[in-house]
This record gives structure tokens, C-alpha cells and sequence, in this order.
């Protein structure tokens, strides 16, 4: 067997180093090297620093730790009284030092050897394993050399399974484990110490790669386990087997996992969280902690599967078995593939992107970052497929609405839901799987359960056409919205909003990948500004009956200009052919608003559709071909129409001159016979209370506050007045649509 | 479209893909989608289907199995499609199966494949059992008990037995690719405990999701007329339905049981289009029932649930459990249950 081989192999190397002089090549290589680290240990000794006490006092440590560390290296002294004296120093110089700063990797080297070689007794050989705590890190050199030792039989069995426990205890900071890895044989056969055998396991959980995994170990488990019974850290060990080998060995866990490993740590416990914030860097995969797995996992009911989620998992023997005539040995040999568990951080995705083992159950991707990243760039379409079958099932099997009595499951599918939802945000796309699911299911929801979950769904579906999606999700969403109160509405509109910026992302990023002159796309552009302006319309329309519903709400307003906000911005900001106006039910509502800041919003957008509309044009007349995308002659005489109307109503006090007739009387009877100059930045009834207050804070010795006195130049300080106030989208909106000579 | 050139342009590629994709309806899952659309926008299914007849593919089926199959309670499950399944490896499956179900009743205790335990699993394929050639080979899931003494037969009683088959399973089978089997309706008969151990299996095996198939009262009806409709040389079973009033503290059923000679003669009266059956003949046919019922007992069945039909075809209860009992038309019984399966896993 050539593991076997290996273990004598690494037991030549291991003992000619038990010469002392070895030790001494080591140790001096060791000083040299402190002498030009940077650290803070021996070098500052040579240098005549002013150095504080304390930092003092941990020189002299150093070097009294020198001395006790060249004491043990020589080995016992013959005299044997005042021996114990010195030992019994040394040592505890050792045990300081460690267990304040830890030791340095050659420190350890040493006095593992030591340790292992019990050549001061198996007391002593103890007392120094329990202080091997490393400064920073272990070498594998000297595990390795430790090891080599266990087989020449100088050491006790507890020096042996405390040795283990070190090992199993200080598993991370060993620097390298190939070594290690290769001495796989040699541990394996230990199982056979019934004292070793939980430690021994311990340590194979951590070390097992694919390649360990071997039928005739298999094998060697499953007769301990004969022999032994149902242990925990056989378990372990079998249940790691399974997982890299489903077809070699099946077991079931019990549905609350065990702890499968006594807590062999615990004697270092202190020591290795002080060595962990020593070796504390900024974490590699930041990643990890935005899609974390839910460590609590409600016990299921059914199928006993533990959550709604499956566990990741690598694909197990459906993809090995699938080709034609694999014998179990080429399953084993199969190592080109990357395994699951070991994908940590980015750069290892895309070191094995081509070779990366996918779940056995595409689920899992959802709890996993960087497989969503995978699931983003794959070409795959079975792989989507899965998925998508998968998380239709899943979502309709869960849904609580289409059950009579199942309410008390409603946490978990909230759950749920927000694990897709952060799923669909991370990849900035939604599942066509939930688009389907709320095909189905929004007919029979009622609104309210998982509310905010449903309306994000909403706002992720995929970009389609519009008339195709709207009898089967927006009509009925409609009535919902109707028939709800106004936080609903605006929840709906918000996340009306959030769809409308995601169509428009996903399709400006299609825009600029090919050109638009080629035409069977231009078509199929046109088709998708289509889709989009149709979404827009049908927002205008749901805004405008719902403001009659709602009788004006300021509130609901300001939701729908939100709205409005990105529409204006098309053009310029995601560089797409399109301009859509407000509906007139929502341009003279926010118009004629008593709310300042609606005013103000209404201000902005003007702006903003002016800046569009004006890039559009001159993008026209640079182009001069006639496109397909130009905007109608409509379009601009709507905005004009807009524009004239809020010139007039804020500035020119000629309001509604075309178009719009009032009764005299109608007019006489609500005491505006005036009405012509009733309506200007200084009348509107959103800024009333503003030109008051401004009269007030320039003149305050005036008695009476005369609003028909702000013209001239007067005017102009209430406008500084106004903007000062925070009327920026005003202040926009008169520097760009009105020219200052036309000052009244 | 170019492959990736430069990584960077990957996203954006196939960003620019998809959409495109979407205007063509290209992708299977482009298709899926459009066949959920329009399964939503169109319900209710159909609203004529064709009586079964018998079909020549069920000629080839090994007469032993269909009768295993037949006058047995199977539990309907739909099941999405199949991922890496592959026929030819049924053997391996059998071991791997039984080792999971060896370890799974033996919580915590790890056995190997391939050990010899006191239960068998046999995948076998029922050959002939599809609705088209296009149609996926159906097959049979069984496990046997072993009997303990060397002396008796080895082959044991059986424990669980399970099939996997698709009729007519075109909707389903053009939205997927080649890496899918498409079974979607699973029939179980056994306990439910081996059921739900076994879906287990199959779900992290080969990635896919096992349901429930539950029927309601409205395809209930069209069972019901789909049945009665059918030839018969000679009638096995009573015709019955049940319907359950929910009232408190006890639940009410009404069963109301015809001659199936008198189901099929209304049947007949009402009928009109030839080798078809449609949802006004459906209706009809239901109505027809109801007043009868009215005249005699003054109950408006209409407003009550029906939740059980049977005939000498099949009997179907709407918890999802089906008996089939007429060899004759297994395979238009399975049609319109492979047709319920798919309609819920879209």
C-alpha cells in the first residue's frame, strides 16, 4: 500500500534530524532571522533604544525563552538535583512567553521534538505540548517531524492523544497540509488505538480531499463502526466519505445534528482566539457574509428535508453514473472536477469556473453567493432549467395563501420569499420562475400576507412585453390596488417604479452591446420601448383614477412624481429613445397643489423632460435620418402645452389663456374676479405662506404685509428668497425654461 | 453569437441574448414561460378532449406488469423533469436506492453499496407504456422485503412499488433539453413513510420536486364523463359518486350510485360530437345528474363538493388517489392524469 510506504518514507527523513546538530543549524537560522525581522521581538535587543520597562521586560523574557528553548534542545543533564531546579525554570519560561505572545515556528519545531521524543519523561513532555501555542503559525516541517516520532514508540499513549488534540486544536495555523495530506495512510491506520480513534478522526474530518476516499478505507470505517457502534466521530468521518463518495457509502444523520467531535480545543481555547486576532486580516470574501446560509434551520415536516432550501450539496452520482459504463474505481479516479465545499472566495470561482462541480440540487444556489455568481454568466440553459423547476415547485408548494390551514408556516415563507428577493438583487435580475408563480397566484392574494415581499417580486420581473403580461398580472393587480387603502397604492407605485427602472437598465445595457442600425433589432428595440412606454401609460392611468379615489392625496402624489422622476430621465440617463408625459389629471393636480414641495418636485421634472426632449431634437438634427425613434410632433406640443401652462401660472400671471374657459360669474362667485394675476409664484397657494414670510423677514417694520408690492427688484430678491428655502427644482426650472427679461 | 472573446463582455452578451431570445421564444425557458402564459390566460384547460381509445403502443406492455398495475390504490404525485436520469443505468440505481433506504431506517449507521440487505430494490422499465414515441420509456420502482431463512423464497413480499410515466407529454416534453427526462406523474402504492423516503432519493439524485396531485371536483367531473363515455364489453363496477357536504361537527357525504348501463345511456343522450367529449357535454351530463337527484331527495348537489368517482373504467378520489381497473383504457386514464401533472408543475 502505498500510503504505508509513504509513512516509512517520512520516518527516514524524521530521524536523522534528531541529531542535535540539526537543531543547532535550525535554531541559529532562526536568530539570524529575528535579528532582520521587523518584528518586535529579539531585534530591538541589540539596538540601545530608549525602550520602555515593559517592552524591556519582554527582551528578557525572549532571551531567557532562548536559553530554556537551547536547554531542552540539548536534553537532560546528568546531575539530577539541580536539573529539576532548571527544568522546572525553563519551562515555566517557555509556558510565559507562549501563552503571552505564542511562539515562533522554529520555537515550536523544537520543542515538539522534545516534546515527542520524550526524552525528559512523559510529565514534562505534557506539560510543553500544552504550551505549543504558535505566535502566528506552525511549520508543517515540524508536525511532520512530530508525527515521525509516534512511530518509533518513545512516547506514551496520553503524550499521544494529547498530541492530537494539539494537532486537531491548531489545525488552521499550520502553514502548508500537502505534507501533511501525505502521512493520510499513517493516521488512517491509528483508528485502530481505541483511545487515539476520536482524535484520529478529528484530525481525518479535517484532512479528507476526494482522493482519500478509497473503497477498501470505506470498508475499514464500516468495521469499526461494527465494532464500535453508532459513534459520533465515525459518523462524521463516514458521512464526509459519503459526500464526496455517494456511491461508496450511504448514511442518514438524524434530523438534529449531533456534535460530532468533543470539544478537543478546549485546552487552548484562550490561546488560539489570542492567535487568531494576531493573524486577523481583512476577511478574503467579503461576499460570504451578504448570502450567508441561515444557521437556524426549522425542522420540516415532510420529505425530510430540514428546510425549504436543500443544502448545498455536490452532484452526486446522477452525473458520474450518467456516462455509459463507470466502474466505481473510475468514479474514484474522476478528480478534474472542483468540489462545492472547498469554493471559498472569487478568485477561486474563477480559477475553476470551467470544472466546478454543481449542486445536486440547483436550489442550494440561492444560500450561496458565489454560485449565483456562477448561475449569472453560465451559458448553460439545464442549469437554469433546474432552477427554474425547482423554485416554481418550491414557491407553490409553499405558498400559505393557497392553503385553508397551514398560517403558521407563513414566517417561513416569508423567509423564503427574502432569500429570492436578495437573490434577484444581487444578480439584478428576476427568475422567470417567479414571474409564473404570480401568474398563478396573485388572482388569489389578498394583499396582505407577505405584502412587502410580494409587491419586491413585482418589481424584479423579467423585462416582457407588456400586453402580453398585463391581462395575467397587472389587471389584477389593478383591482388590488383599487380597492386597497392608499399605503398600499403607493407601495404598488413604488415598486411600479423599481420594475420601470429595472426594464430600463436591462435594456440600455442591451442598446449599447450591438449597434442599432443593424434593422431586425431595431425592430425588436422599437418593440421593447413599446413595452416600456405601455408600462408608463398604464402607471398614468392607475395614478390618475387613483388621485380621484384618494381625493388629492398630497401623499399619494408624491409617490406618483417619484415615478414621474424616472420617466423624464429616459432619455439622458439610460440613453433610450423614449419621452412619455404625465397624464393631465396628474400635471394640473400637482400644479395646483397646496404642497410646496409638490410644486417644487412638478418644477423638476419639467426641467428634466425639457433637458430630455431638447437632446433628443438636437440628436435629430445631427442625425438627420430619418429614425425610426423620433419622437412625434405630439410629444413636443404636449410639453409645450405644459410648459405654457406652468409659465403662466407661475410667472406671467396670464394662466389658462388657451383652451380653458371659466364662467365670469363662477369666477365673481368665488370673490377671484382677479384671477389673472392671482396665480404666480406669489399667489399660488403653495407659496402664499412663503411670500408672507418673506415680507415679514425683509420688512419687518411694515404693519401690513402688501403681497402686490413684490415686483421689480423686489421680485427677484423673493425668488433668492425662495431657491435659499430649498427650491432647488424651481430654481432649475425657471433658469431653464424663462428668460429673465421677461421679469414682470 | 461570438463566445466569449473577452470575459468581461460575457454578462452583457448574454444580457443582449436573452433579450433577443425573448422576441424569438428560443430558449426552453423562454418556452416554459410562454406555455405558463398561456395555460394562465386560458383556463380552463381545454374544453374538448378526446374519449380514450385503446392505443396500439399499449400493445406492447408485458401483460403481467400492466395487471400488477391494475385494481391497486396509487397515490398521485406530479414530478418535475428528471435531471441525468439515464436508462441504462437502472442496476446502479437499484444499489444506490438500497443502500439509502438501508441507511435511512438505520438512523446514524453507515452502510455500504452494494451490501446485501434484508430489502431489494428493483428499477425495471415498463416498456410500451407511453402515449407517443416521443413519449419517455415509463418505469417501475419496487421494494421487496427478503425473506430472513435461506429455505423460503427469496424474493420476498413487496413493501413499496412506485412508476414514473408520461402520456401525451408533449406540452412538457418541447420546453426542456436533452440533459431532462420528463415523467411528470409518479403513482406510489405503499407506505407513506417509503414514499416520502424514496422521493428523498429521487429529488437529490436527480434534481427534481415531487407534488402532490390532488384533483378537484371540476376535473373530477370530466373523469366522470370521460369514463362513462367509454366502450365497455361488460361492466365491472357500479357507477358512484360522492359527494361531502361540509357541515359540523360531522362531515355529510352523499353517495349516489347508477347502474353504469343508465350512466352510459344518459351519457348518450347528451353526447353529441363523435369521439370527443366537451365541457358543455360535461356540464350536461352533471346537470342532468343533479336534477335527478333534486327530484327525488329536494338536495342541490350543485352546491355540495364532489369528491369521488368511480367506474368500471377507474375510480379517482380528489385527495390525489386513483384505481384503474379496465386494462383497456390504462393508457387514456394516464393521458388525462399525466395532462393534470403537467398542468401543475407549470
Amino acid at each position: 500500500m502505498s500510503s504505508q510506504k509513504r509513512v516509512k518514507n517520512s520516518q527516514s527523513q524524521g530521524k536523522p534530524s534528531q541529531s542535535s546538530n540539526s537543531y543547532q543549524t535550525n535554531l541559529s537560522a532562526w536568530k539570524v532571522k529575528e535579528d532582520l525581522s521587523d518584528s518586535k521581538s529579539i531585534s530591538k535587543h541589540g539596538q540601545n533604544n530608549p525602550v520602555e520597562d515593559y517592552e524591556h521586560a519582554d527582551d528578557k523574557a525572549e532571551d531567557a525563552l532562548q536559553i530554556a528553548v537551547r536547554y531542552f534542545e540539548k536534553g537532560p543533564t546528568k546531575t539530577s538535583r539541580s536539573k529539576d531546579k532548571t527544568l522546572e525554570k525553563h519551562l515555566k519560561t517557555v509556558e510565559n512567553v507562549a501563552w503571552k505572545n505564542g511562539l515562533a515556528p522554529e520555537g515550536i519545531d523544537v520543542l515538539l521534538n522534545v516534546a515527542l521524543s520524550g526524552k525528559f519523561g512523559s510529565a514534562v513532555s505534557t506539560q510543553i505540548l500544552k504550551c505549543m501555542i504558535p505566535a502566528t503559525l506552525i511549520s508543517e516541517d515540524s508536525v511532520v517531524k512530530a508525527v515521525s516520532w509516534l512511530c518509533v514508540g518513545r512516547c506514551s499513549g496520553n503524550t499521544k492523544v494529547l498530541f492530537y488534540r494539539w494537532l486537531v486544536a491548531m489545525f488552521d495555523f499550520i502553514d502548508h497540509k500537502e505534507q501533511i495530506n501525505l502521512l493520510y495512510g499513517f493516521f488512517f491506520a491509528s483508528l485502530q488505538d481505541d483511545a487515539l480513534c476520536p482524535y484520529v478522526c478529528h484530525l481525518l474530518y479535517l484532512l479528507t480531499k476526494k482522493e482519500n476516499v478509497k473503497p477498501f478505507r470505506v470498508r475499514k470505517l464500516l468495521d469499526l463502526q461494527a465494532k464500535m457502534g453508532m459513534q459520533p466521530h465515525l459518523q462524521a468521518l463516514l458521512s464526509l466519505y459519503k459526500f464526496f463518495a455517494p456511491a461508496l457509502i450511504s448514511v442518514s444523520l438524524p434530523v438534529r445534528r449531533k456534535i460530532y467531535f468533543k470539544n478537543s480545543e478546549n485546552l487552548w481555547k484562550t490561546a488560539l482566539l489570542a492567535v487568531r486576532q494576531r493573524n486577523q486580516r481583512p476577511s478574503p470574501e467579503p461576499l460570504k457574509l451578504m448570502l450567508g446560509p441561515a444557521n437556524a434551520r426549522p425542522v420540516k415536516r415532510k420529505w425530510n428535508s430540514h428546510s425549504v432550501i436543500p443544502v448545498l450539496n455536490s452532484s452526486s452520482c446522477s452525473k458520474e453514473c450518467g456516462k455509459k459504463g463507470m466502474s466505481l474505481s473510475d468514479y474514484l479516479s474522476s478528480n478534474g472536477s472542483f468540489p462545492l465545499e472547498q469554493l471559498k472566495s472569487f478568485p477561486q470561482l474563477l480559477q475553476n469556473i470551467h470544472c466546478l462541480e454543481l449542486p445536486s440540487q440547483m436550489g442550494a444556489v440561492l444560500n450561496n453567493s458565489l454560485l449565483l455568481h456562477y448561475i449569472n454568466c453560465v451559458k448553460d440553459e439545464s442549469v437554469l432549467l433546474r432552477l427554474y423547476h425547482w423554485l416554481s415547485q418550491t414557491l407553490q408548494e409553499e405558498c400559505i395563501w393557497y392553503k385553508v390551514d397551514n398560517y403558521e408556516h407563513g414566517k417561513e415563507f416569508t423567509n423564503f420569499l427574502d432569500t429570492i428577493i436578495r437573490a434577484e438583487c444581487f444578480l439584478q435580475e428576476g427568475f422567470y420562475s417567479c414571474e409564473a408563480f404570480m401568474y398563478k397566484s396573485l388572482p388569489l392574494w389578498d394583499g396582505l400576507c407577505c405584502r412587502s415581499q410580494f409587491l419586491q417580486l413585482v418589481s424584479w420581473i423579467p423585462f416582457s412585453s407588456f400586453s402580453e403580461v398585463k391581462p395575467l398580472l397587472f389587471d389584477h393587480l389593478a383591482q388590488l390596488f383599487f380597492t386597497s387603502t392608499i399605503y398600499f397604492k403607493c407601495s404598488v407605485l413604488q415598486s411600479l417604479k423599481e420594475l420601470l427602472q429595472n426594464w430600463l437598465l436591462c435594456l440600455s445595457v442591451d442598446i449599447h452591446v450591438k449597434p442599432v442600425m443593424n434593422s431586425p433589432l431595431e425592430t425588436t428595440l422599437g418593440g421593447s420601448m413599446n413595452s416600456v412606454s405601455e408600462l408608463i401609460r398604464y402607471v398614468g392611468w392607475l395614478s390618475t383614477t387613483a388621485m380621484r379615489l384618494e381625493s388629492n392625496s398630497t401623499f399619494l402624489l408624491h409617490f406618483i412624481l417619484d415615478f414621474y422622476e424616472k420617466v423624464c430621465d429616459v432619455y439622458i440617463s439610460y440613453n433610450l429613445p423614449l419621452v412619455v408625459l404625465f397624464p393631465p389629471g396628474i400635471f394640473y393636480s400637482a400644479l395646483l397643489s397646496l404642497d410646496s414641495s409638490i410644486l417644487n418636485q412638478l418644477c423638476y421634472i419639467m426641467h428634466r423632460y425639457r433637458t430630455n426632449l431638447t437632446a433628443a431634437k438636437k440628436n435629430e438634427l445631427v442625425q438627420k435620418t430619418k429614425s425610426e425613434f423620433n419622437f412625434s410632433n405630439k410629444t413636443y406640443q404636449e410639453f409645450n402645452h405644459y410648459l405654457t401652462a406652468m409659465v403662466g401660472c407661475l410667472w406671467t400671471s396670464k394662466p389658462f389663456q388657451k383652451g380653458l374657459y371659466i364662467d365670469p360669474e363662477v369666477l365673481e362667485k368665488a370673490g377671484v374676479a382677479q384671477y389673472k394675476s392671482s396665480l404666480n409664484l406669489v399667489y399660488h397657494p403653495a407659496l402664499l405662506s412663503y411670500a408672507a414670510s418673506f415680507l415679514l423677514q425683509e420688512w419687518p417694520e411694515e404693519r401690513t404685509v402688501n403681497l402686490s408690492s413684490i415686483r421689480g427688484k423686489k421680485w427677484n430678491w423673493y425668488l433668492d428668497y425662495l431657491f435659499s428655502e430649498g427650491f432647488q427644482g424651481l430654481k432649475l426650472f425657471i433658469r431653464s425654461s424663462i428668460h429673465r427679461s421677461s421679469v414682470p | 453569437m461570438d463566445s466569449c472573446d473577452t470575459p468581461e463582455s460575457t454578462p452583457r452578451q448574454r444580457a443582449s441574448s436573452r433579450l433577443k431570445d425573448y422576441f424569438i421564444g428560443a430558449t426552453p425557458l423562454q418556452k416554459r414561460l410562454e406555455s405558463v402564459r398561456r395555460q394562465t390566460s386560458f383556463v380552463p384547460t381545454p374544453s374538448r378532449r378526446k374519449i380514450p381509445q385503446c392505443s396500439q403502443l399499449q400493445e406492447d406492455v408485458d401483460p403481467q406488469k400492466v395487471a400488477f398495475l391494475l385494481h391497486k390504490q396509487w397515490t398521485l404525485y406530479s414530478l418535475t423533469p428528471l435531471y441525468k436520469f439515464s436508462y441504462t443505468n437502472l442496476k446502479e440505481y437499484s444499489k444506490l436506492l438500497g443502500a439509502f433506504i438501508a441507511a435511512e431506517k438505520q438512523k446514524g449507521l453507515a452502510v455500504e453499496v452494494g451490501e446485501d440487505f434484508n430489502i431489494k430494490v428493483i428499477f425495471s422499465a415498463l416498456l410500451g407504456m407511453k402515449g407517443t414515441q416521443r413519449d419517455p420509456e415509463a418505469f417501475l420502482v419496487q421494494i421487496l422485503s427478503k425473506s430472513q431463512l435461506p429455505s423460503e423464497n427469496r424474493e420476498g413480499k413487496v413493501l413499496w412499488t412506485g412508476w414514473f410515466c408520461c402520456i401525451f407529454g408533449d406540452s412538457l416534453l418541447e420546453t426542456v433539453s436533452e440533459d431532462f427526462t420528463c415523467l411528470p406523474l409518479f403513482l406510489a402504492n405503499g407506505a407513506e413513510t417509503n414514499t416520502a423516503m424514496i422521493g428523498t432519493w429521487f429529488q437529490k439524485t436527480f434534481d427534481c420536486y415531487f407534488s402532490p396531485l390532488a384533483i378537484n371536483a371540476y376535473n373530477l367531473s370530466w373523469m366522470a364523463a370521460m369514463w362513462t363515455a367509454c366502450k365497455m364489453d361488460h361492466y365491472m363496477a357500479t357507477t358512484e359518486f360522492l359527494w361531502s357536504v361540509p357541515c359540523s361537527p360531522q362531515r355529510l357525504d352523499i353517495s349516489y350510485a347508477i347502474h353504469p348501463e343508465d350512466a352510459k345511456a344518459l351519457w348518450d343522450s347528451v353526447h353529441k360530437t363523435p369521439g370527443e367529449v366537451t365541457q358543455e357535454e360535461v356540464d350536461l351530463f352533471m346537470d342532468c345528474l343533479y336534477s335527478h337527484f333534486h327530484r327525488h331527495f329536494k338536495i342541490h348537489l350543485s352546491a355540495t363538493r364532489l369528491v369521488r368517482v368511480s367506474t368500471s373504467v377507474a375510480s379517482a378520489h380528489t385527495d390525489g388517489k386513483i384505481k384503474i381497473l379496465c386494462h383497456k383504457y390504462l393508457i387514456g386514464v394516464l393521458a388525462y392524469l399525466t395532462e393534470l401533472a403537467i398542468f401543475q408543475i407549470e
